[in-house]
């Protein structure tokens, strides 16, 4: 059977943008560069109150530092725009940190070389992180539990067992192992710490898979009302679960980047990751209640979370202990200029 | 005490758009008003203005001679002002009786005076007929029932002056005779009603004078008994209504095709029992039914929204059975819901991504081409005749008839062979209707098999070649063209026909 494209007909025809469209779209650019024009101010009193705060060294000390936390940011935001939360994911990466370390210590003792050792440990980060996003999404999705309750429940589970395999100390990375897979925290790229190289290629891919692929609309369409797009023959509960997973893998590659660090998994690895990570997503501006948001936003979010930090460690202004409390009054703050958008 | 209501120069702006132009007009107590215009013609929100949910630009609200500045609708609501709205404002996990007092609680020193309150909704209750016990959740009543209960509130507030929404928009036509004759009994007792509706046959019977507004303006007052409702319609569009309904094509012939749709014995448990129908292609296949017969959730569990079982469900010949939209809209059958707002659009997105959502697969190669999405969006917006400003704005922007529109364009850019409208005209004015009904027309002719579920039997008997009747789950009958009337439609559907199936 021949079917034509629906004929066209007489209508009059989009009228030029009229100012108040212009007015309004400019308003909510404004609104887009609000946490940059924040991390700006905030490295000019950096740069102010000390001298060393604007030096390569000490920029790229801050992205190294804030590689992790952005990383897992930029899954969390997935998570976030699709309606969804994952509290899971300082447990999580302590978790996977504790695993990735046996498994490492245990082929570098049944003889596997080193190299392949930490290769084998690395992969084994992914796929737990992959893992542990599918058995929440399930859970959420075909468990018909909510994200909040499923991922404040691993976040329990994931420490514990952690805890236990520690025997309530720490795991530590032998020695062999260390210094072959220390060069992917302390190594550099081009004079960029690899940390922070690994942070920039996950964020664009994270922007670009949100804003041109349609699993990116459909995660902001799922978000924005889930009902209105299940009806438009969007796969809701496949789509949600890759979001899970995803999160999942970007904690994954968060831990396999975190473990040279320290060589060690403690109960105390990963504390209020979860924390950061939110905070990070939500002073970038993206909606807690879903179905908008930005990867870039995140970026400087999590960037803008750290230099804080930094700007407090550098001077004697405000003492160190404080550092979460400054953070926590950030978030409030930027929630509160927020709240007229909607 | 009585209240004499003067609009005079009514202003109001939301940003910069105006949207009432100096409205001026008087209510006198003890009418029942009708209240007429397109969807953006202003009558809401005068309404609003009124009742103290917005404030005005401009003008001069004068009460009983007084003019007045409401801070809120509390402040209407002791001048005896109240609005029903069209979404109810009711707190579903409260009792009736908590709704009734909510913001007005009777008090006993610190605690809640339960008993006087249950007391006094028991006698507002009486008053409007509602057999209910004040302690009853409003989440157990069914839609007509929360209506009753809304009005009950009003009363408890010594309502003098009651405005309804589209009251009847989701009532039974037993449930709405009630509903008039309650108007009736109220403005007997002296309470004057303002009543809006799209429903003009509703308008011409209850009410004793029209006013009539457009594009934020006032047109025009009549008593109700010297208009005719097609005078009516004509002063709503501003323009000769000549022909709402596009003309039906002979049918001749079409009958000895093989069917795009054929569905036996469809069961969706607790709704539909045994549904049978065949849809061909250019055809416009009607169903007719009140609230509550099946039909939307009929069609929901065909998409495989919900549970359901058949015999044989072929589309285009083949054999298929849907276990969610997607699957039913990769084999070219898409639906488009009643629920506008709920499960139509993504009002705060723009026009583009609502567009192509349902075939978003088309523009990913991998990465989306938003100039491909544009181009489509300008050429829908064209063929589907939406009236925007811009391109870039969200749908929320859009008024309700060009959301339709816009809702209807996009469950057709899959590219479906049949397509399911939901009630595609609630909640959209006369001229948008008419727009409506030509695009239905012209889906049809392109081949595709259109069904069309509809409470508004003008809708059904003016566009479909034939109409299905359910009630209570069961298809009652199927009436081709020489058989549609608006008596044969009731009598299937409300189960007093006699003679069975033509």
């Amino acid at each position: 059977m021949q079917r034509e494209p629906i004929k066209q007909e007489l209508t009059e025809a989009p009228k030029q943008d009229t100012a108040w469209t212009v007015a309004t779209r400019s308003l909510a650019r404004l609104h887009g560069i609000g946490p940059v024009v924040g991390l700006v101010l905030l490295c000019v009193a950096g740069t102010l109150l000390n001298p060393d705060f604007a030096t390569f060294d000490n920029a790229m000390n801050v992205l190294t530092r804030t590689a992790f936390i952005g990383i897992i940011a930029v899954g969390m935001c997935f998570v976030i725009i699709s309606g969804g939360i994952d509290l899971s994911v300082g447990s999580m990466a302590a978790l996977i940190a504790g695993c990735v370390i046996l498994l490492m210590n245990r082929l570098g003792l049944a003889g596997l070389s080193p190299v392949a050792a930490v290769i084998f440990g690395m992969a084994f980060a992914l796929m737990l992180g992959a893992l542990f996003g599918l058995a929440h999404g399930l859970l959420i999705t075909r468990g018909r539990i909510e994200p909040f309750i499923v991922t404040l429940g691993t976040l329990g589970i994931f420490r514990a067992y952690l805890t236990y395999f520690a025997e309530g100390g720490a795991i530590t990375l032998d020695n062999v192992l260390s210094d072959v897979y220390s060069p992917v925290y302390y190594g550099s790229l081009i004079a960029i710490p690899i940390p922070v190289f690994v942070f920039a290629v996950v964020s664009v891919t994270g922007g670009l898979i949100l804003n041109r692929t349609a699993y990116g609309r459909y995660v902001q369409a799922i978000g924005s009302n889930e009902q209105v797009a299940r009806y438009a023959a969007v796969d809701v509960d496949r789509i949600k679960v890759i979001t899970y997973m995803l999160l999942g893998t970007c904690v994954g590659v968060a831990t396999l980047l975190y473990v040279p660090r320290l060589g060690s998994a403690s109960p105390s690895t990963g504390l209020l990751w979860e924390l950061e990570a939110i905070a990070a997503v939500i002073v970038g501006g993206t909606a807690l209640k879903g179905g908008h948001g930005s990867i870039t936003g995140t970026v400087i979010g999590a960037i803008l979370l750290s230099v804080i930090s930094n700007i407090l460690n550098l001077t004697n202004i405000i003492s160190v202990y404080l550092n979460a409390a400054v953070q926590g009054f950030v978030i409030i703050v930027v929630a509160f200029l927020q709240r007229k958008r909607k | 005490m009585s209240v004499a209501v003067e609009f005079h120069e009514i202003v109001k702006f939301f940003g910069p758009v105006r949207v009432l132009h100096g409205v001026s007009f008087a209510l006198e107590p003890g009418h029942v008003y009708g209240l007429l215009g397109e969807n953006g013609a202003g009558k809401s929100t005068l309404m609003k203005i009124l009742a103290g949910y917005e404030a005005l630009s401009g003008g001069e609200l004068r009460i009983n001679g007084r003019a007045v500045h409401f801070s809120g609708s509390r402040a209407a609501e002791a001048e005896g002002i109240v609005l029903i709205h069209q979404e109810f404002n009711l707190a579903d996990d409260l009792t009736i009786a908590q709704n009734i007092f909510l913001g007005h609680e009777k008090r006993r020193g610190l605690l809640l005076d339960d008993d006087t309150m249950r007391n006094e909704a028991a006698v507002v209750l009486e008053q409007v007929g509602l057999k209910a016990h004040p302690d009853t959740p409003v989440r157990n009543l069914i839609v007509a029932e929360k209506q009753l209960v809304e009005i009950a509130k009003a009363l408890a507030r010594k309502a003098r002056l009651l405005i309804m929404d589209e009251p009847t928009a989701t009532l039974t036509p037993g449930e709405t005779e009630r509903l008039f004759k309650l108007i009736a009994q109220l403005n007997a007792s002296g309470v004057t009603i303002v009543y809006i509706s799209h429903k003009l046959d509703e308008v011409e019977r209850i009410t004793s004078e029209v006013i009539v507004m457009r594009d934020g303006r006032f047109v025009a007052r009549e008593f109700t008994r010297n208009v005719t409702r097609h005078q009516m319609a004509n002063l709503m569009v501003g323009r000769e209504l000549s022909d709402l309904f596009p003309s039906k094509k002979t049918a001749a012939g079409e009958s000895e095709q093989e069917p795009l749709l054929r569905v036996q014995k469809l069961t969706v448990p607790g709704w539909a029992h045994d549904v049978s129908f065949e849809v061909r292609s250019g055809e416009i296949f009607g169903f007719a039914g009140l609230v509550g017969a099946g039909r939307t959730e009929l069609f929901e569990g065909l998409l495989g929204l919900r549970e359901h079982h058949a015999e044989r469900i072929e589309l285009s010949g083949r054999a298929v059975r849907f276990r969610n939209p997607r699957e039913a809209a990769d084999q070219g059958l898409t639906y488009l819901s009643e629920d506008r707002k709920g499960k139509g659009l993504h009002v705060a997105f723009g026009l583009r991504e609502n567009l192509t959502l349902m075939a978003l697969k088309r523009y990913a190669r991998p990465w989306l081409n938003p100039k491909g999405e544009q181009q489509a969006l300008r050429t829908a917006v064209k063929t589907f005749g939406i009236r925007t400003g811009s391109l870039d704005i969200r749908a929320s922007s859009l008024s309700g008839g060009n959301q339709q529109k816009l809702a209807l364009a996009k469950v057709l850019h899959p590219d479906p062979r049949v397509v399911v409208l939901d009630e595609p005209t609630r909640g959209v004015d006369v001229g948008a209707k008419r727009d409506i009904y030509f695009l239905i027309q012209k889906i049809a002719n392109e081949g595709r098999g259109v069904i069309v579920i509809s409470s508004e039997l003008i809708e059904l008997i003016g566009l479909c070649d034939r109409v299905a009747v359910m009630r209570a789950g069961r298809l009652q009958a199927t009436l081709d063209a020489e058989h549609l009337s608006e008596e044969a439609l009731i009598a299937h559907a409300t189960g007093t026909h006699q003679t069975g199936t033509h």
